[in-house]
């Protein structure tokens, strides 16, 4: 394993999928300067203007030409800067890219990768802080991606970049720079819809992904010091997402917590729920709750920002209420 | 300007090639009437927007085509589909949403497409395919093609962001586009010239950096002369070009709707300068006998007719061709 971050292991992913496939390329606001992050830093000297391609703040069209692009057979990754812009272009992904293939009845295959640094991220304020994924698991036509390490951060890059699907991939960018491991050599591509299993525990099965698994961990430690040991599924994926893991892990279990820093009302977990009462029935499951922000816009004053983050001691407190 | 009273054409001014054109038309207008009537009787379920009166537009533009060059449309397409070479049977198959279409029944009207003559597909929203167009262009660019992209779309998508957008990227990048308006001066319901502040779409683009010009969009000859001119600019390296068509729409925004609301002299004034009819009297004027052109109405008239019948008896899709083709990994149970 060589030590990385999770902004550099997305590097090496993008970079080694570019030197393999000259049909991928990269369009997006600043990525000739790498990036805001620096997620594309020295690629412009390696590939060139055409393929690393900075562009005008114009996020329709960003949007638009790399469905366009694809359409002729270039793999483009459209990078939005931040998840909360692509508001901006939510014609062209809505509208045009999860819908092209189907209404052209499979004349089109629209492989492309959209990049979208999403949730909370030191103090950003309401128009920088937001995770709304849930949405785009509604939305039918895109596969739905939201690591929350470097190793899955790599791993995920590289399906996303090689599917032939939209691959909807929100980069955790509260996570950037946490430190983290890849293996050496080539980074292979971890499939969609396969959780990592993070924990291991017969007391509660947390389901979580994203920037919140870092916390669910350190509660799941402070919890297996007390003697509760649980599991923890990192679903990686929400659409598709594990089922069969979160089906096999209640069945020893019984009891259910989904853990996501998205807004709790309409949040992926209730989906999570739902599914897993369907599969099971009801009387399989003793305990099924959901642990996510309230239902306001995140606030910018640290105090309250972090009133609104999901802590470990929350996490604790809601596994405990979940084994009462 | 050119017009079609008989103002010889600049370059390459020859007999077929305005009968090719001529064809064209009439096959445009056939298709629709054919629909409309079809429409009407039934047969066609879901929103039809036809283009009567346009058909000079689609008809010049795409004689300069080839068949690599893509073409993005919008949702009065019907016309920019069969100028570009799609299949009118296996047009009305869509339209009527059955088994063979070429969406296989998933599209319909507003949602033709056929890759294999580079018609990247109609749009159900306006302004919808202008940044589709300049991607397309710029990923042939990047390939190493030399096929251009045009980008048809209405005056009302005009007054849309990605206007702006998609003329600027096309510029910056200096894409190989030819950007289409076909202004017929009604945006939906609403007439765009009570909606637009400004000079209009020509304007518009040139203050952009995208050199357009304004033409008589009935005018098949001024249509075809000046995208012959503009495509060669454009794949000879020099960057997007916009035509800018000024045309009118005899019909309502949809098949349902009666566009009550303008004086019907609007539309028989409009009907005197129908595209058609000028371009038949060029052809006339030339020496072309009356009775080939009615021939070439006649076989548009079988074509279509052929064309209806066979998809009103087409099958309806399988039903399992619903949960097809909306994604590899996760489709429609994650």
């Amino acid at each position: 394993m060589v030590e990385t971050t999770l902004v550099e292991a997305g590097r090496l992913a993008v970079l080694q999928e570019m030197r393999r496939d000259p049909r991928v390329w990269v369009l997006g606001e600043d990525v000739g300067r790498g990036g805001l992050w620096g997620q594309y830093r020295g690629m412009l000297e390696e590939f060139g203007p055409e393929r690393i391609v900075s562009t005008p703040i114009a996020e329709s069209t960003i949007m638009g030409a790399g469905l366009g692009a694809a359409l002729v057979g270039t793999r483009p990754i459209i990078e939005m800067r931040m998840f909360d812009f692509v508001m901006c272009a939510m014609d062209e992904l809505v509208n045009q890219i999860a819908k092209v293939r189907y209404m052209f009845g499979g004349q089109a295959k629209p492989a492309v990768v959209v990049r979208m640094p999403h949730g909370m991220w030191r103090n950003s304020a309401a128009q920088h802080s937001q995770m709304l994924e849930a949405w785009f698991a509604h939305l039918p036509g895109v596969v739905v991606v939201a690591p929350s390490n470097a190793e899955d951060e790599a791993g995920l890059l590289v399906s996303a970049i090689r599917s032939d699907d939209p691959v909807l991939f929100f980069d955790p960018k509260d996570l950037w720079l946490a430190p983290g491991a890849i293996a050496d050599g080539e980074i292979a591509p971890i499939p969609f819809g396969k959780a990592r299993h993070a924990r291991q525990g017969d007391a509660l099965t947390i389901v979580t992904w994203s920037a919140i698994v870092p916390n669910v961990l350190a509660a799941a430690d402070q919890l297996t010091s007390e003697g509760i040991k649980v599991d923890v599924l990192d679903l990686r994926t929400i659409w598709p997402w594990d089922q069969d893991a979160v089906a096999a892990s209640l069945a020893r279990t019984k009891r259910l917590l989904v853990v996501h820093e998205a807004v709790e009302v309409g949040g992926f977990g209730a989906e999570v729920i739902a599914s897993m009462i369907d599969r099971l029935g009801p009387s399989a499951i003793k305990v099924a709750k959901r642990l996510g922000a309230p239902r306001i816009p995140v606030p910018f004053a640290p105090p309250l920002e972090n009133e609104v983050r999901i802590s470990p001691a929350k996490i604790v407190a809601a596994a405990k209420a979940a084994m009462a | 300007m050119a017009t079609a009273g008989g103002t010889p054409a600049a370059a390459g001014d020859n007999l077929k090639r305005l009968t090719d054109l001529y064809r064209m038309m009439v096959r445009i207008r056939t298709f629709e009437e054919t629909a409309l009537e079809a429409y009407k009787a039934g047969e066609i379920p879901g929103p039809l927007h036809v283009s009567f009166g346009q058909e000079a537009i689609p008809s010049g533009v795409c004689a300069s085509l080839r068949t690599d060059d893509r073409l993005t449309s919008n949702h009065r397409g019907h016309g920019h589909a069969l100028a570009k070479g799609a299949d009118a049977a296996t047009m009305y198959l869509e339209l009527y949403g059955r088994e063979g279409g070429y969406c296989r029944g998933k599209g319909g009207s507003m949602h033709i497409a056929d890759f294999s003559v580079g018609m990247l597909g109609a749009n159900g929203v306006v302004a919808g395919g202008l940044p589709i167009a300049v991607g397309a262009a710029q990923g042939l660019k990047l390939l190493k093609s030399d096929a251009i992209v045009v980008c048809m779309f209405g005056d009302g998508a005009t007054n849309r962001g990605p206007y702006l957008e998609a003329l600027n990227w096309a510029a910056i990048y200096t894409l190989p586009v030819l950007f289409v308006c076909e202004d017929n001066g009604v945006a939906a319901h609403t007439e765009t010239r009570t909606v637009t502040a400004g000079e209009g779409p020509a304007a518009r683009a040139n203050a952009i950096g995208v050199p357009a010009v304004t033409i008589d969009g009935n005018d098949a000859l001024a249509v075809e002369e000046t995208a012959a001119r503009l495509v060669a600019e454009i794949r000879a390296g020099r960057g997007p070009r916009m035509i800018h068509a000024k045309t009118y729409r005899w019909c309502g925004h949809t098949a349902t709707d009666a566009a009550a609301w303008r004086d019907p002299k609007q539309v028989e004034a409009a009907k005197t300068r129908c595209p058609i009819a000028r371009l038949k009297a060029v052809l006339i004027e030339r020496g072309v006998a009356a009775a080939s052109l009615d021939d070439i109405s006649s076989a548009a008239r079988d074509e279509m007719q052929t064309g209806r019948a066979g998809a009103h008896a087409a099958p309806w899709p399988g039903m399992a061709s619903a949960f097809e083709d909306v994604q590899d990994a996760g489709a429609v149970h994650g």
